[in-house]
């Protein structure tokens, strides 16, 4: 088993009928994603890449039994397409979207509180069980099904490690990117529990990056809970403070965030971190 | 997105926060009668630049005479300030706050920003103002106060008394902390600010509360939904270089060394410094050229990468996703030829046709190399850049 995702978890799309929701649903149908239709208001009862378009997500749902939904509406407009899945009962709701105000944000996370809904993102690559489901803008060739679990707060730090996984003969069981924004949905911890509880899985990849407190909430929890081989790296070391490298959420503020501490912290709780980018694929591979 | 000391006041002013009578200037004549309109026996005069620590590096300074006033505006204007924050080229005084003084009894802390581990917006304050907060975090975490403000509920009046008896304020200081406590709130929540901060916030010797600096930061993901806040921008105040990338739609940090970075995607953009670090290089930039990478934005990534003169060899690491290397090999290939880039451009590429990509990149003739993985790149073009 994957974890979050398989073949027959039903996708829509919010956004579909667009620039983005278009080419990404394309890439997803031709990976064999089961993806069952889309939202856009005002085109409902169209057809668009043979599949019913609906005007709300609730319609949607009904429609077609779909658990899950990917968001590709410009970032003004992404905080009420999330709130939209969650109202329909969406369970996995994945947000594409790069470039929310924080404050939208903040408010979707605390109305969010409760419902059960998971969303992964915002700014976020998506998430992947290779041969079976890709929701999200990843490029689904270089993967292959296998044993690592990758989870990841950037998108081409995601395939960099996905590309050397695949090239040690390793393969992938799921891969997360939970998204360079400050306030998003699935953190590293809420990833890690679901790959140390699932079979397929027999060891992680954890790439972090600088700014916020994640990386080092995920060492504890590592060292009480995770009995799998973990293998992380850090960007960002070289990164001066106060400047935002990117993403939102990859900055060092008042000596908060940086690569050293999250190094130092994830070491301590017994975790093979690498110094270098390229060295994730072996080092995994050493530790299985 | 940063403001002006002088701008936050004013901001400040629209939400009732107190402030000290003063206004801005730009040329000493002009200081000499903000100073006369002000009145009293004294001024002080604030070099206007987007940095903290000004104080310590002459960029604060108290005049007892008006010919004071003209001689200390005349002395920051036109100068550029270094302090702990801006970099060793420091930033342009272009802009002056007159204030009158207050005779100050205590200097407090106030601050209100988004915090990520508990995602709410917290107040933080501390009786220990006018000191660097970090500092006081860290030496006496005692000293300061928390408080998160739920963003169904808002805030409360018993979050600003808990804070008001913390700070050791009495009788009408309560509900006049109260009200500067909800004008940031207010002013936070309209204008989508990231962070505001007032250090000092002072209490007078009559017992009256007044910002004695103001700094706001805006969330750059929503400051074009506030064009009152993107009208006060200073661009002087920034980065060239990081102003012409954004432009673009290119995301650019000019650093101190000398090996020009171009990738595709910020984790993989900073992942490629720390190699080059760590293969004994310095990076002189980080640079984001996005998910597409079309032949205009390599020529204006390649642009802003020669513009620094201390730049020496380039790497270029493109992962390529859902567009093929062969095309990003043509792009790259149009682009130094278009921009006449004569320094050395290592290349990696990864993802579909990188094989062809790379057969592209090579025989050019040109200063170009194709590396077979992103290791090698770097030790390449560390090389190379020590030998030029």
């Amino acid at each position: 088993m994957s974890i979050l995702i398989d073949k027959d978890t039903k996708v829509i799309c919010q956004g579909f009928t667009g620039k983005q929701g278009t080419f990404h649903s394309q890439q997803a149908l031709d990976y064999g994603t089961l993806l069952v239709g889309g939202v856009t208001p005002e085109r409902g009862g169209e057809t668009h890449l043979g599949l019913p378009v609906f005007n709300t997500v609730q319609d949607a749902v009904s429609g077609t039994g779909a658990t899950a939904s990917v968001i590709y509406v410009p970032p003004f407009y992404a905080a009420d397409a999330i709130l939209e899945a969650v109202d329909a009962g969406i369970k996995l709701i994945v947000c594409i979207t790069e470039g929310i105000p924080i404050l939208q944000m903040l408010r979707v996370k605390a109305a969010m509180a409760g419902t059960g809904a998971l969303l992964i993102g915002p700014n976020c690559p998506g998430v992947i069980t290779p041969g079976a489901c890709k929701i999200g803008i990843m490029p689904g060739h270089i993967h292959l099904p296998g044993s690592i679990g990758i989870v990841s707060r950037s998108g081409t730090l995601t395939y960099e490690s996905v590309h050397q996984t695949t090239a040690q003969g390793l393969g992938q069981s799921t891969c997360v990117g939970i998204g360079g924004d400050p306030i998003h949905g699935m953190n590293f911890v809420d990833v890690l529990s679901r790959f140390q509880a699932d079979e397929q899985t027999k060891g992680i990849v954890m790439v972090g990056e600088i700014g916020g407190g994640e990386e080092e909430d995920a060492a504890e929890y590592i060292k009480a809970h995770v009995t799998k081989p973990v293998v992380a790296y850090i960007a960002g070391q070289t990164a001066p403070p106060g400047k935002r490298m990117g993403h939102a959420g990859a900055i060092v503020t008042g000596g908060k965030g940086t690569a050293e501490g999250k190094v130092a912290a994830l070491k301590a709780a017994g975790i093979e971190v690498v110094s270098s980018p390229t060295d994730i694929g072996v080092a995994m591979k050493g530790c299985l | 997105m940063n403001i002006h000391e002088y701008q936050a006041k004013q901001l400040f002013l629209h939400y009732s926060i107190p402030v000290p009578d003063g206004k801005q200037a730009t040329t000493p004549e002009s200081a000499e009668q903000v100073a006369k309109e002000l009145g009293g026996d004294g001024w002080v005069v604030k070099a206007q630049v987007h940095a903290g620590g000004r104080g310590k590096v002459g960029g604060v300074k108290l005049a007892k005479t008006l010919a004071e006033v003209v001689e200390f505006s005349r002395e920051m204007l036109g100068k550029r300030l270094v302090t702990k924050q801006t970099g060793a080229e420091g930033l342009p005084i272009n802009s002056l706050l007159i204030e009158k003084t207050y005779p100050i009894k205590r200097e407090l802390y106030l601050s209100v920003l988004v915090d990520r581990g508990s995602e709410r917006i917290i107040f933080i304050a501390s009786a220990a103002g006018g000191m660097d907060i970090e500092t006081v975090a860290h030496e006496t975490p005692e000293q300061i106060i928390s408080v998160p403000v739920h963003p169904a509920a808002g805030l409360q009046g018993y979050q600003c008394r808990k804070v008001a008896y913390a700070l050791g304020l009495k009788g009408a200081q309560i509900k006049a902390l109260g009200k500067i406590m909800q004008g940031l709130y207010d002013l936070f929540l309209a204008k989508d600010a990231s962070q505001i901060e007032i250090n000092p916030l002072i209490e007078t010797d009559s017992g009256e509360l007044m910002a004695l600096d103001a700094k706001i930061n805006f969330d750059d993901n929503a400051v074009e939904a506030h064009p009152d806040i993107l009208a006060m921008k200073d661009p002087a105040q920034e980065d060239e270089k990081e102003n012409k990338a954004e432009q673009f739609g290119l995301n650019y940090i000019t650093l101190e060394g000398n090996i020009g970075c171009m990738v595709n995607g910020a984790g993989l953009a900073m992942a490629t410094m720390d190699l080059v670090k760590l293969k004994g290089g310095l990076p002189a930039n980080f640079l984001d050229v996005g998910g597409g990478t079309s032949v205009d934005k390599v020529c204006e990534a390649f642009k802003l990468i020669l513009s620094d003169h201390s730049v020496k060899a380039v790497l270029v690491n493109i992962f390529g996703g859902i567009v093929q290397c062969d095309i990003i090999a043509a792009g790259i290939l149009a682009a130094v030829e278009q921009v006449h880039v004569t320094l050395p451009v290592v290349v990696r590429l990864e993802g579909t046709n990188a094989e062809q990509g790379r057969a592209l990149l090579s025989n050019t003739g040109l200063n170009l190399y194709a590396a077979d993985d992103l290791a090698h790149a770097a030790e390449q073009v560390v090389a190379l850049a020590e030998a030029a």
